[in-house]
């Protein structure tokens, strides 16, 4: 069981509030991501919960229990840290059984459990070697597996994917989706990518200074963004968000549309139109970024991947008008 | 430094200082030795005739070589012992955020910069004088009879003062170690329900390993040589009790005037500082590795 509840909770470092009041439930079994800029409190948030950091006011309920003044390990939640912080002169066995140590489980249950975390995580050729012998997604799934066999009832996973390169990150990503279906245990993950958060989430918490901006599952966030903010940090690439003359002619102080719900086309037949600038192909798709539209500097376009215009012509843009997302004065979402 | 070339290169560039080095080292050791086989007393000049292992017998039947030796390896472990546990401790302690962290750091590094002689005359007689000293008074003024540190704990003494002297060298040393450990291990560990002894036990002492071994290494080499202390507090005195191996070698060449047996004391101290580091490396050269 891990039903996560924070009420009310907020957290300051000396004068400086970096999370003011914030309520949150996070239901049991689920995969939750927090995503945001650096520096949005996504982190503190998740140490708030861990217990390494203490709670200025508010509470934490872990399974209906308030655990505010519990110590970390008394949370009964593991965690997995960015720097994977394995105990270098540890095998990889003494470090996945250091927990179980901790907490004085006995020796043959310790070695089960080892067995059992080692298969899982193909992480039986290394027991016996020290962390500083691994590979990078290795020494993550070490720290994987030091957090599973504590059974707990909750997950914490801090950026745990930030120091791996692009192709490990993509197969960790899998990985770590195919634990949680497979524990079903209440997951919380804290990334900056928005992708991770898109292919992972159960529900994603959106944050900006502390604040949430919006809560909710991915297609959810991806289809009526409550606000600016999250219109423009989900999606990718961006979405075009534009003002002027141009959004009031749709009714709205700032609209937006994404770069894959605009066709390419002739100038003379098209609703608007501009020059192209770099072009990158990706070969399935080719994202062209295009200047002197009269909406926003750059706006950015998918098109397929044969669609050939080079630098400087002239591109028509087409918007698919059911999917232009508009926002007031205040960058609500205007329904 | 992987081609042909650059290693030969590498070589011939070094090689002015090493064999400076070397003759530096060689020199001295010959000479040493060479005087050690002959009869050379400064209070008959003239005559140095071979003397064969004649120095080396009677230094090794002088009734104070069996004490120097125990002295010395007393004095250097139990200094060891007081620096190394209590530098762990001040690390400890100042590693933790406080008010006025910059001045106290500086006020537990202040004593290595006094100078032995000095300190050690400043021990003699403001803190270990019976009459005049702090430690007298206290005990004068709590009725209890005062000790004379010098007369009844005399080596004692002398590894307070020295253990004083170089604590701040091993909590310097262990401080900066410290502060290297990654703190997400700390939290990890925390995390994984261990408490501060256990913290302490598993990871912050792995983690110092290295730096206890390279503690070690380096007092022993400057401990195994401690000479000014006990010249300006005891003399090597009550009888032996302070005499190490050092002072010894000092009374046969400078207060016998033998440099006969002086030099064959010179290199009995040799030997010994190399058993010393041999069982050393033996024991922690192995945390240097990997």
């Amino acid at each position: 069981m891990g039903r996560i509840t924070l009420e009310k909770v907020t957290k300051s470092f000396g004068e400086v509030e970096v999370i003011p009041p914030l309520d949150l439930t996070i239901e049991d079994g689920e995969f939750t991501v927090f995503v945001g800029p650096s520096g949005c409190g996504k982190s503190t948030l998740l140490r708030l919960i861990a217990g390494l950091e203490d709670t200025t006011s508010g509470h934490i309920r872990i399974d209906g229990e308030d655990a505010t003044d519990l110590p970390p390990a008394k949370r009964g939640l593991a965690m997995v840290f960015q720097s994977y912080a394995l105990y270098p002169h540890m095998s990889v066995r003494k470090n996945i059984a250091f927990p179980m140590k901790m907490a004085k489980v006995p020796e043959d249950e310790q070695n089960r459990r080892i067995e059992q975390a080692a298969k899982a995580l193909n992480l039986t050729e290394y027991l016996d070697r020290r962390p500083g012998q691994l590979s990078g997604g290795q020494r993550q799934r070490v720290a994987i597996g030091r957090a599973i066999v504590r059974e707990p009832a909750a997950f914490l996973f801090d950026e745990p994917l930030s120091n791996l390169d692009a192709a490990l990150r993509v197969g960790m990503r899998l990985e770590i989706s195919e634990l949680h279906k497979r524990l079903a245990t209440t997951m919380i993950y804290v990334t900056h990518d928005q992708v991770e958060a898109m292919t992972m989430a159960d529900k994603i918490v959106v944050l900006r200074a502390g604040n949430i901006e919006q809560v909710g599952s991915p297609l959810e966030l991806y289809k009526e963004p409550r606000n600016t903010f999250v219109a423009g940090f989900i999606g990718s690439p961006k979405m075009n968000l534009f003002e002027g003359p141009e959004a009031e002619k749709l009714g709205a102080h700032t609209a937006g549309v994404r770069p894959e719900h605009i066709e390419v086309g002739d100038p003379a037949s098209t609703y608007w139109s501009g020059t192209v600038g770099v072009a990158e192909h990706l070969g399935s798709d080719t994202f062209f970024h295009i200047h002197e539209t009269g909406l926003a500097d750059t706006i950015t376009v998918r098109a397929p991947g044969d669609v050939d215009y080079k630098h400087g012509d002239r591109i028509g843009l087409n918007p698919r008008m059911d999917m232009i997302h508009k926002f007031d004065q205040q960058g609500l979402r205007i329904q | 430094m992987s081609t042909k070339a650059s290693r030969s290169a590498a070589r011939l560039m070094i090689s002015p200082a090493v064999v400076l080095l070397l003759m530096w080292m060689i020199v001295p050791l010959v000479m040493t030795v060479y005087f050690s086989f002959l009869r050379y007393n400064l209070l008959s000049p003239g005559a140095t005739p071979w003397a064969g292992w004649d120095n080396y017998y009677w230094f090794i039947t002088d009734p104070s070589f069996n004490d120097a030796i125990w002295n010395t390896l007393a004095l250097v472990g139990g200094i060891l012992v007081i620096t190394v546990v209590g530098g762990i401790g001040f690390a400890l302690l100042l590693d933790r955020p406080m008010f006025g962290t910059g001045i106290i750091r500086i006020m537990v590094i202040a004593p290595f910069f006094v100078m032995p002689t000095v300190s050690a005359l400043v021990w003699k007689n403001m803190f270990f004088n019976p009459v005049n000293g702090i430690f007298g008074n206290i005990a004068t003024s709590l009725g209890l009879q005062p000790i004379d540190f010098f007369a009844e704990i005399p080596l004692l003494s002398i590894i307070f003062i020295v253990s004083w002297m170089w604590l701040p060298f091993a909590t310097l040393i262990l401080l900066t170690a410290l502060q290297s450990l990654d703190q997400e291990q700390l939290e990890a560990a925390e995390m994984d329900g261990a408490s501060w002894s256990n913290r302490f036990w598993y990871i912050m002492l792995p983690h110092l390993a290295r730096a206890i071994t390279v503690v070690i290494l380096i007092q022993t080499i400057f401990l195994l040589s401690v000479f000014a202390e006990i010249l300006v507090t005891t003399n090597g005195g009550p009888g032996t009790a302070t005499t190490n191996l050092t002072y010894l070698i000092y009374v046969s060449s400078l207060l016998q005037f033998d440099v006969g047996m002086g030099s064959a004391g010179g290199v009995f101290a040799i030997i010994l500082a190399n058993i010393v580091a041999i069982f050393l490396m033996r024991m922690i050269g192995k945390n240097l590795d990997a």
